[in-house]
């Protein structure tokens, strides 16, 4: 493999540890994406479509 | 009527699922927030884990660990597969925050948990059969949690015949049954209503 990303992540994995608690930076950047997704999800408005259900105007 | 199974079932049908809630073109005013959109999203990406893990399957590993094409089908289903799961997560902790067993949709919730289950036991047995190093590291350490648990005798993770079966047969079929059952049943029951906006001293919405 070759490339900046196989290059990034060719190397063990960064661990994290806080008393039992152990993850990797990789992992927890997901877990954080996610929540910031869900986040995101539920405040960012819903972009408003046409109203299909409209009769037409005459 | 007639007594006959085929009409039993045909009357049950057309009463619980016609047509115009299968196929739904309106929808209640609170769907309209992207947390709703997370359901479609897995069920994407399901599609593309399908629809690549069909031409794995008729490509084959030699072609599929050397060749350009190959390896970017490869990378398709395994990406696929990290936003399944993502997706996933987020419709979970959307339909848990918003309590979405309401009004008589256990079995909605319930089938989305049993697949989701199904979905872990799938992805693990795509890790088993990769044929690489990585495999042969998870097969090993996984085949002593699975003695420990006691079912080493039905699951031989070393085995890749058996995990690549399961991988590609019976695993996805469950899953895609799962999928099905949970999808119809939300057209049939209807999206759950916010909470604050079910009648007062109930907590059944309207079916
Ligand atoms: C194979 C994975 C899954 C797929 C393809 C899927 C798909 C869908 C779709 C398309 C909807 C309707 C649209 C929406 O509200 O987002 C839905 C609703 C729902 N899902 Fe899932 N889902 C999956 C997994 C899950 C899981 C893991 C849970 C929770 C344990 C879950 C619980 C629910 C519930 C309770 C509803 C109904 C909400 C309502 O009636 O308003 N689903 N799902």
């Amino acid at each position: 493999m070759t490339g900046w990303i196989s290059e990034f992540m060719n190397h063990p994995a960064t661990y994290l540890k806080i008393g039992w608690l152990q993850i990797s930076v990789s992992n927890l950047l997901v877990i954080l994406l996610m929540l910031a997704t869900f986040a995101l999800a539920v405040f960012l408005p819903f972009p408003k479509g046409h109203d299909d259900t409209q009769e037409p105007r005459t | 009527m007639s007594e006959m199974w085929t009409a039993k079932l045909r009357t049950k049908w057309q009463k619980e699922l016609p047509i115009e809630k299968l196929l739904p073109d309106d929808q209640p005013a609170y769907v309209a927030s992207w947390i709703y959109v997370f359901g479609v999203l897995t069920l994407s990406a399901l599609a593309m884990i399908i629809a690549s893990g069909i031409v794995l399957a008729f490509e084959g590993p030699a072609w599929y660990h050397t060749s350009d094409a190959g390896k970017f089908t490869n990378s398709m289903h395994f990406w696929s597969v990290q936003l399944f799961f993502v997706f996933m997560v987020i419709h979970l902790w959307g339909k848990f925050w918003m309590a979405a067993w309401r009004g008589n949709r256990f079995r909605t919730w319930a089938t989305g948990a049993v697949a989701f289950i199904s979905s872990i036991a799938t992805a693990f047995t795509g890790y088993l059969v990769q044929t690489n190093f990585d495999s042969q590291w998870i097969s090993f350490e996984a085949k002593d949690g699975f003695n420990s648990m006691g079912v080493g005798a039905f699951f031989n993770v070393t085995n890749l015949g058996q995990m690549l079966l399961l991988h590609v047969a019976f695993l996805p079929l469950i899953l895609g049954v799962l999928t099905v059952v949970h999808v119809l049943m939300v057209r049939k029951r209807g999206v759950v209503p916010p909470i604050d906006a079910e009648p007062a001293l109930s907590n059944r919405g309207p079916q």
